[in-house]
This record gives structure tokens, C-alpha cells and sequence, in this order.
């Protein structure tokens, strides 16, 4: 692709160690002052801004998520709502029958849809990539299927979740900052900007290590990466087991945060649409370009529901993503790329 | 459910007469994407808004479904060649169509579904004329009409769809270009052009399903997703470009998935194509009839 050509001068100049660490950094900061805005301005904010924002970052954490395999290695994966859904259910699972604080819930379902990944991957991946989206798109509805049937996750029907309460040790720690501890829901957003700056941090060491060169290489030509001895398979393995792991960590507080879930919101349409549409519209070869898009749908979404409908706005995402994808290949970043070569 | 020799055999014949309109459902499939290597998976978004078309027509001005299809297929056709033309243009041109062109075709499924949604709501909408309403019976056997014009139908557009590639100079260019498009230019045929016209059938198959559809069972939006399982199972299981590989595995998905909701109930029938897809992909990808 002509990105990497563009940006291939840019990589020979020599940098320092703080150059090439720079964006981690950055990275790091501002998931940090969001976490402690979040934390300190607590009381003061209404909670619909706490739920809108836990929509957003859940849409960087997927977005991003999709992109390690799909932007670096032109992988499409449809099934993000299935990997979605594993998260939720195991969740749900694991309350039912063995609570446990969240964070191991978030784990294991990290592992569950990880294995799902690499399953899926392993037998799909040695195919035509095309292949491998069908049998993406086939796993959302055969996972989907089995959860209708099973009535001890509630079937079609759904299940209600009881929040738990937040563990005393968090609770102490919160309460060091601010006098009343937190709310559940302003807690959910937290955890929520934590997983996104681990998403992010991932996808950016992804992106500068040898896996994301290797990636690059196979999406260019994947027979040409091959014979230049890219081990393309183990590559697009770990792609997918870490992208497939981060997706189920998103859907692991979903429950919480709904505190409702049926097989219909877990696997929903608007799910695997705007894990696609959001790295798309905002450019699929850097770790920023999902965040970009994340940031710019999720807001017009959250505002479109609230003035128009809800059906209207998946319409206008569906409309955003041909346009982008016919007008403006490369995203945002690739408009922000060309602007600034333009005024150099 | 309780097993018995009846239930098998209505359950079987059921299932080779719902064969017969997934055949119809899939032949666009095999054709856009087994032989021009476009993974149209906005094929049942197409079939759809032929059922909604059907649908309007039927309610506003009378038409009776065979009316419809004449109607709306060539409608479909020039629309496909339209589509295709657009499409080469925006990725095939540029060789973006792993990536962005993929992507591109689940946006137009889900603004096509969206866009369905918003013009006539989820509720399930249906048609009828009398002559659907009887049924056939031979011994304790018994099909509806209902069933059976989509079934003879679907053969028929095989059929017909065989016949054009195999007897005429266009239909042959594009059995060419399914198998190497820098030949095709050598011998001084213009394989852009044999694939829009074939994007066109495929588009035209594609609403008449979408009638057949509706002909079946009342319809709502969200049906898409179901049918991409199904084509693309078909396709693949059918070895990809092959016609008579396309007939076979339709009968074989119909007949499982009736023997299916037969002994464990509809909510399970969804899985099944799914899961023959998934299967087929992992022990024989070339299909039953694949090379």
C-alpha cells in the first residue's frame, strides 16, 4: 500500500529512545487524566454523559481491537459480535455460578475469546482470506444459536444481571481521593478507560514490532511476505488471538453495565457494524486512526439517538462507511496525511 | 420429537422443495463470487429488497408475484451492472478489494437493511394469491403451492442460468473469466465487461429469490443474516463456480435443515447452515464438486 512507501523516509531518520516511545507515553497520560477526571468530577457530572462515555470507549477498545488483525494484517473479521457476546456470557456464566470481583471475569473471558480466536484462526486462516471472514460471520450466528438454546444464560428470553459491589480495597483506594468512594457506573468507566489504554498500548506495540512489520508485509502480498520468510501463519494467529481476547474483554462489564442482556443487544448488528466502520472511517494503518473513528462515530451517534432515533443513526454509520470507503480509502488520517504533505 | 418413518419422509421431501429456493438463493452467489471473485455478501440484501418490491407491488397496484419478477428482475439486472460498474471503479480498480471492497459490501447490506427498517418497520410483511393457498398431496405426503412455484422456479432459473453460460459467446467469456482473466483479454473479449453483465445476472437472481421469498413466508428485515449463511454455505460446500454443484448442495442444506427443525425444533435451523459451512471450510474448503 502506498501508506508504507509514504512513511518508509520517515522511519530511516534516527531516533532517540524517547522519540520512539513518545506515543506510549502519550498514551499513558491521557488514559491516566481521564481516569482521575473520572474519578474527581464524579458528583458533578449527570450519569448520562458516565453511560455515553462508556459507549465510546467500549467502541475504541473494539474498534481497536478489529484493527490489529483487520487494518495491519487485511484480515476482515465479521464476527467482533460474537467475541462481544463470549465476553458478556462469560461474565454472566461465571456470576451465576462462582461471583468473583470483575477483573478476573475480565480475564477469563480474554482467554475464552482468545481460544475462540485461535481456534477459528487455526482452521480457517490457511484458506483464501475471504474464508476466513465467512466463517467469522458464521461463528456470530452459530454462538448465537447455541446461546438462544441454552436456558441457563436465559436463553432468547435474556437474564438479568445484579450488579456486585465494588471490593472494599478498590472502594479504599477511590475513597482516598474523593470523600464518598465512586458509583458503579462512574467505576464501569473507569475500568473502561483502562481497558482502552491497554487496547491502545497493545495495538501500538503491535503496530511497531516486528509482528505489525510482518502483518504489513502479509497484507501487501501475502505469497511475496511467504517466500521472504514471514512466518505468515503464527502471525495472523497472534493477530487474531489478541484481537479476538481484547473484543471479549470489552463484552466481560457489559452485563454490569446494562444490567439486562438478551442474545439480540449481546450479538447485535450495531456491534459488528461499528467495529468495522469505526477503524475504516478512521484509518486502518496506524493505531490512532480507530480512535479517531471511535471517538468521531461514537459522539455523532450518541447525539444522533438522542435528537433523532436510534435506527436512523446505524443508517447513517452504514452511510459514513460507503462514503469514507469510496471517497476517502485511508480514513481521517489519510485526509490529516495529505493536507499536511500539501502544505509542505 | 418422537421418530418415525412419516416425519422423515415429509420432513426430506420438504426439504428437497425448500432445496429448490435456496438454489435460487444461491446461484447469484456461486456466479459473484465463485466465478468473478466478488464476495458479494450484500446478496441477500438484494434478495430482500426484491421481497419488499414484490411486497409494494402486490399491495399497491395488484401485481401477482410472476408480474413482479418480470418487472423488477430486469430492474435488478441494469442495477448490477450499474453496482458493478461502481464497484470496479472504487476498489477493483485500485486492487483494494480484500479490505475496503469487502467492507464495502457489508455497508450496503446493512444500509439496505437499515433502510428497509425505516421505510416499513420490523413487522413481518407477506403476500398472497389463492392459487398459493392449496397444496399437492400424494399419499400422506402433502407440499403447498406455497413451496412448490419457488421450488420449480429455482430449477427453472438454474436451468436457464446453465444454459446461457454454457451455449452463448458472452456466457462462455464469462466461464473465461472466472478462470483467467488475462487469457480472456488475449483472445480480444473485454472481461470487465462479461463481468458486469454477470454482476447483472447475479443481481437479477438475487430479486427474484427475494419474490420467491416472500411467496414462502412472511418477511422481515433482519432475515439477511440467515441467507448470507445459506448462499455462502451453498457455494462453498458446491465447490464455489459449479452450477450442478450448487443444485446438489442446496438439496443437501434443505433437507438438513428440514430434518433439523423437524426432531429439535426451528430455533436450532439458523445453526445448521452455519455449521455446514463452518464444517465444509475446515475438512474439504473445495467443495463436493471442487477440482
Amino acid at each position: 500500500m502506498s501508506e508504507q512507501a509514504a512513511s518508509a523516509p520517515g522511519l530511516r531518520k534516527p531516533v532517540s529512545t524517547f522519540g520512539r516511545l513518545q506515543s506510549g507515553v502519550a498514551i499513558l497520560l491521557v488514559g491516566t487524566a481521564l481516569m482521575a477526571a473520572t474519578v474527581l468530577l464524579g458528583p458533578y457530572v449527570s450519569e448520562y454523559y458516565y453511560l455515553a462515555t462508556y459507549t465510546i470507549l467500549q467502541f475504541i477498545v473494539l474498534g481497536t481491537a478489529w484493527n490489529i488483525l483487520g487494518g495491519y494484517g487485511g484480515y476482515v473479521n465479521f464476527g467482533t459480535a460474537g467475541f462481544f457476546a463470549i465476553g458478556c456470557y462469560t461474565t454472566i456464566v461465571l456470576n451465576k455460578i462462582f461471583p468473583m470481583p470483575l477483573f478476573f471475569e475480565m480475564l477469563a473471558a480474554a482467554v475464552t475469546a482468545g481460544l475462540v480466536g485461535l481456534g477459528t484462526g487455526y482452521l480457517t486462516l490457511r484458506l483464501r482470506g475471504v474464508f476466513f471472514s465467512i466463517a467469522t460471520l458464521a461463528l456470530a450466528i452459530v454462538l448465537q444459536t447455541l446461546v438462544v438454546n441454552w436456558s441457563f444464560v436465559g436463553g432468547a428470553r435474556g437474564v438479568y444481571v445484579i450488579r456486585p459491589p465494588i471490593s472494599g480495597v478498590l472502594m479504599a483506594f477511590f475513597g482516598f481521593f474523593v470523600p464518598n468512594g465512586i458509583s458503579y457506573v462512574q467505576f464501569l468507566v473507569v475500568l473502561m478507560v483502562a481497558l482502552a489504554m491497554f487496547a491502545v498500548l497493545a495495538a501500538w506495540a503491535v503496530e511497531k514490532s516486528w509482528i505489525g512489520v510482518g502483518l504489513a508485509a502479509i497484507r501487501d502480498d501475502e505469497s511475496a511476505a511467504e517466500t521472504s520468510g514471514v512466518p505468515s501463519l503464527r502471525l495472523k494467529l497472534i493477530a487474531t488471538t489478541m484481537s479476538g481476547a481484547i473484543m471479549g474483554m470489552a463484552g466481560a462489564p457489559f452485563p454490569y453495565y446494562v444490567t439486562y442482556v438478551d442474545p439480540a443487544t449481546a450479538f447485535g448488528l450495531a456491534i459488528a457494524v461499528n467495529s468495522i466502520a469505526m477503524p475504516l472511517v478512521g484509518g486502518t494503518a496506524t493505531w490512532w486512526g480507530p480512535v479517531v473513528g471511535a471517538i468521531l462515530l461514537g459522539s455523532a451517534q450518541q447525539i444522533l439517538t438522542v435528537t433523532i432515533s436510534s435506527a436512523a443513526n446505524l443508517f447513517i454509520v452504514g452511510v459514513l462507511l460507503v462514503v469514507f470507503l469510496t471517497a476517502a480509502p485511508r480514513g481521517v488520517v489519510g485526509i490529516v496525511r495529505s493536507w499536511k504533505r500539501g502544505r509542505k | 420429537m418422537e421418530f418415525s418413518w412419516d416425519l422423515v419422509i415429509n420432513a426430506i421431501v420438504t426439504g428437497i422443495v425448500l432445496g429448490g429456493f435456496y438454489a435460487a438463493v444461491a446461484i447469484g452467489v456461486t456466479i459473484a463470487f465463485g466465478m468473478l471473485d466478488i464476495v458479494n455478501i450484500a446478496h441477500p440484501a438484494f434478495m430482500i429488497a426484491g421481497a419488499y418490491l414484490a411486497f409494494l407491488g402486490w399491495e399497491d397496484f395488484g401485481f401477482d408475484p410472476f408480474v413482479s419478477m418480470a418487472v423488477f428482475a430486469p430492474c435488478g439486472y441494469l442495477f448490477g451492472r450499474a453496482f458493478y460498474r461502481a464497484y470496479h471503479y472504487f476498489f477493483e480498480r485500485r486492487g483494494d478489494e480484500s479490505l475496503q471492497g469487502l467492507a464495502f459490501f457489508f455497508g450496503i447490506l446493512f444500509i439496505v437493511e437499515i433502510g428497509v427498517v425505516l421505510v416499513f418497520g420490523v413487522d413481518y410483511r407477506s403476500i398472497s394469491e389463492p392459487y398459493l393457498e392449496s397444496s399437492v398431496s400424494v399419499g400422506f405426503v402433502s407440499v403447498p403451492w406455497r413451496m412448490l412455484v419457488p421450488f420449480l422456479v429455482g430449477l427453472g432459473m438454474l436451468g436457464s442460468v446453465h444454459l446461457y453460460l454454457s451455449r452463448t459467446f458472452t456466457g462462455r467469456t464469462i466461464l473465461a473469466v472466472s478462470q483467467d482473466v488475462e487469457a480472456v483479454r488475449l483472445i480480444g473479449a473485454n472481461p470487465i465487461r462479461a463481468k458486469e453483465i454477470a454482476f447483472g445476472i447475479a443481481v437479477a437472481t438475487a430479486i427474484i429469490a427475494g419474490v420467491l421469498l416472500i411467496i414462502i413466508q412472511p418477511v422481515e428485515p433482519s432475515i439477511t443474516r440467515e441467507y448470507i449463511g445459506r448462499a455462502f454455505a451453498i457455494c462453498v460446500l458446491g465447490g464455489i463456480a459449479s452450477i450442478p454443484g450448487t443444485l446438489v448442495a442446496s438439496l443437501i442444506l434443505g433437507v438438513a435443515e428440514a430434518l433439523t427443525t423437524t426432531f429439535y425444533g426451528p430455533s436450532w435451523s439458523p445453526a445448521v447452515s452455519f455449521g455446514l459451512l463452518l464444517l465444509t471450510l475446515i475438512f474439504r474448503p473445495v467443495g463436493i464438486f471442487g477440482r
